[in-house]
């Protein structure tokens, strides 16, 4: 027999060195271009100076490299590999090309708590803008658990058809009551428009801090349960039959995507298609194995919403585009074309 | 297998249709095979339902004991209650363990389930699916590439001739080959039980008879069992050495496979004359012929 059947699966370190550079790469160019575009041979040398701890040269380039460009790119790949990690890990726990990080319903709730922070004008003393992302993140957790205590009552064995029912259900609902604050928000509704439709303009080093590492710990999780999620991306029976203990697994792949999700939308708002489409995407280049595609989906998904990030400067610059239109808008066109090339290749 | 007022009698496998089946049991010689599996008591409700009612039944190591029975006769869900997939009340016991005490990994080991009918969404290779098989036997983020794995998979897929189908995407299979495909991840997989649920039931004549001719071969390994839910009548007589027959979650007769699904057992729950229908059946391809 050939030797494809005993193959190995994993990400091996020359796709994660190539897969690294290519992102580094898409990270240095977005940094040095904007409304002041910096060389690239000037942006790494402010780089490596800033990393090697020698002095910088004068000048304007320097503070909108490291004061504004990098922690704002460094926020905007951490979220878009989180987004993308999260939904490749939906896609194959639930079996559905359609799941992302958001149908859990964990975005809408994140969401719904910020929007109550920025109504009601919640702050913490001390970190006037801190209290906007700690009511989304506890938001987001809320959330997690009144889906699953739900899910838990109506069906023990959490099948994806009830979570993803709930998800959309509960998304619904707090979509409503985010229409319904945002009536009564008076002079802060452009504000939590704005935010609602994604934007990581004034990102610091503490939402980089933040992101990196939830990034770190929840797509670790994912990352040690890639065979699992190939077993479900096959079908939840399947990955019972072949012996993985399905509802620990369930949980742990929801809290890990939940967690994510939820810092997510509290550092940058509601981010759409990223998820979506990020893993189909990369699912056409290293195939629908997990073991490749979630490393991969980290990388592609920091790259796309760099990129998207840098469109939504420059397009209509010095004015800056909410990165949520941005993404929707490439990423429907994107989906559109996975969609149609899925259906004739068929 | 007992049920009280039936006779319950070993046959000699069907010599008549090849060497696909077991080896037979020499009548009323000393029992000391091990008890594969053994159900008390099953029920599974859902609601108010009762879909499976007090079934009790044991299977042994070398018998392919074949469940039976009209739509809504519980017999899928007897298969799901073993395979952890439904609710139950009663107990199950696997090689004299509660099987609920089993980890999903060890009881994957045991047991092997083929489902009646597969729909995949992604494109996983032939191999990779085949592959899948061997979780229970390996841990770890970087595990699947043991030479023991290695060896369980040539194997698997050699036994079921997939070996030009390796890295064909599962998305462009046909029916016949994709539930082949499952079949492989099942022998890579090397459980000592099989159960098998209705795995012909969408595949052509030539399918069905590949498919139990290699699952009785499978059979002839000392230690291993099969359960089979079938619909076909005769695929049951010819290859279960056991038969269950059940009608509306309740049984109405077990044992020996030829006197459980005799005739007068099979009109009872069919509520017609089974074998009048069969010999008409029959009758029109001799009249052809």
């Amino acid at each position: 027999m050939r030797s494809s059947a005993i193959k190995r699966e994993s990400f091996r370190a020359a796709d994660y060195a190539l897969f690294a550079a290519l992102t580094l790469a898409v990270m240095l160019v977005c940094i040095g271009a904007g409304s002041v575009n910096v060389p690239l041979s000037q942006t790494a040398g402010v780089l490596w100076n800033a990393l090697t701890g020698q002095p910088q040269p004068g000048g304007t380039a320097v503070p909108i490299i490291l004061s504004a460009r990098l922690p704002r790119v460094l926020c905007v790949a951490l979220v878009g590999a989180s987004l993308s990690i999260g939904g490749g890990a939906m896609q194959g726990l639930l079996k559905n090309p359609l799941a992302d990080g958001t149908t859990l319903g964990v975005s809408g709730g994140a969401s719904l708590g910020a929007v109550i922070a920025m109504t009601f004008g919640i702050t913490i003393p001390g970190l006037p803008f801190a209290g906007t992302m700690a009511m989304a993140m506890l938001f987001a957790f809320l959330s997690l658990i009144i889906i699953l205590s739900l899910a838990y009552r109506l069906d023990y064995s959490l099948s994806t058809n009830t979570i993803i029912l709930l998800g959309v259900i509960y998304s619904m609902f707090v979509s409503s009551v985010v229409a319904l604050l945002t009536t009564f928000a008076g002079e802060r509704v452009r504000d939590i428009t704005f935010w609602l439709m994604g934007s990581l303009a004034g990102s610091s080093y503490m939402n980089a801090a933040v992101l990196a590492g939830m990034a770190l710990a929840c797509g670790g999780v994912l990352l040690c349960r890639a065979r699992e999620l190939n077993a479900f991306a096959i079908g939840e029976d399947n990955a019972r039959h072949v012996g993985v203990n399905v509802r620990r697994v369930k949980l742990t792949v929801l809290i890990a995507v939940a967690a994510l999700i939820g810092v997510c939308v509290s550092v940058s708002g509601m981010i759409g298609f990223v998820g979506l489409v990020t893993p189909h995407m990369l699912r056409m280049v290293v195939g629908p194995n997990h073991k490749r595609l979630l490393p991969a989906t980290m990388f592609g998904g920091a790259c796309f919403l760099m990129l998207a990030d840098l469109a939504a400067r420059t397009i209509l610059s010095p004015r800056e585009l909410p990165i949520g239109v941005v993404t929707s808008f490439i990423g429907a066109i994107i989906f559109l074309s996975i969609f149609f090339r899925m259906r004739r290749g068929r | 297998m007992s049920k009280p007022g039936m006779s319950v009698k070993y046959r000699e496998a069907g010599a008549d249709i090849g060497n696909a089946l077991a080896a037979p049991d020499a009548p009323d010689a000393p029992d000391v095979r091990t008890t594969m599996l053994e159900v008390r008591d099953l029920t599974v409700r859902y609601g108010d339902l009762v879909i499976v009612d007090q079934v009790s039944f044991r299977v042994k190591s070398g018998q392919w004991l074949m469940v039976v029975g009209p739509n809504g006769a519980g017999k899928s869900t007897i298969v799901g209650a073993i395979s952890g997939g439904v609710s139950y009340g009663g107990h199950i016991e696997c090689i004299g363990k509660d099987i609920k005490a089993y980890k999903p990994q060890s009881i994957a080991k045991i047991i092997g389930v083929l489902s009646q009918r597969y729909s995949v969404s992604y494109p996983f290779s032939v191999g990779e699916v085949v592959r899948m098989g061997r979780y229970a036997h390996s841990k770890g983020l970087f595990a699947g590439g043991s030479d023991a794995d290695a060896a369980a998979v040539a194997r698997a897929v050699e036994l079921t001739g997939l070996e030009s189908f390796l890295d064909h995407s599962v998305l462009t299979l046909s029916g016949g080959e994709l539930q082949r495909t499952f079949l492989a991840q099942l022998f890579a997989q090397d459980p000592k039980l099989l159960i098998l649920d209705e795995p012909t039931n969408h595949l052509d004549l030539v399918y069905q008879k590949q498919v139990f001719a290699l699952i009785g071969e499978w059979l002839k390994t000392p230690g291993r069992a099969v359960i089979s839910v079938v619909h076909d009548l005769s695929l049951a007589r010819a290859y279960g050495t056991e038969a269950l027959l059940l009608h509306e979650g309740r049984i109405v007769a077990q044992g020996a496979a030829r006197e459980t699904l005799s005739s007068e057992n099979l009109n009872n729950v069919y509520a017609m004359d089974v074998f009048e229908w069969m010999r008409t059946m029959l009758a029109q391809w001799r009249e052809e012929a």
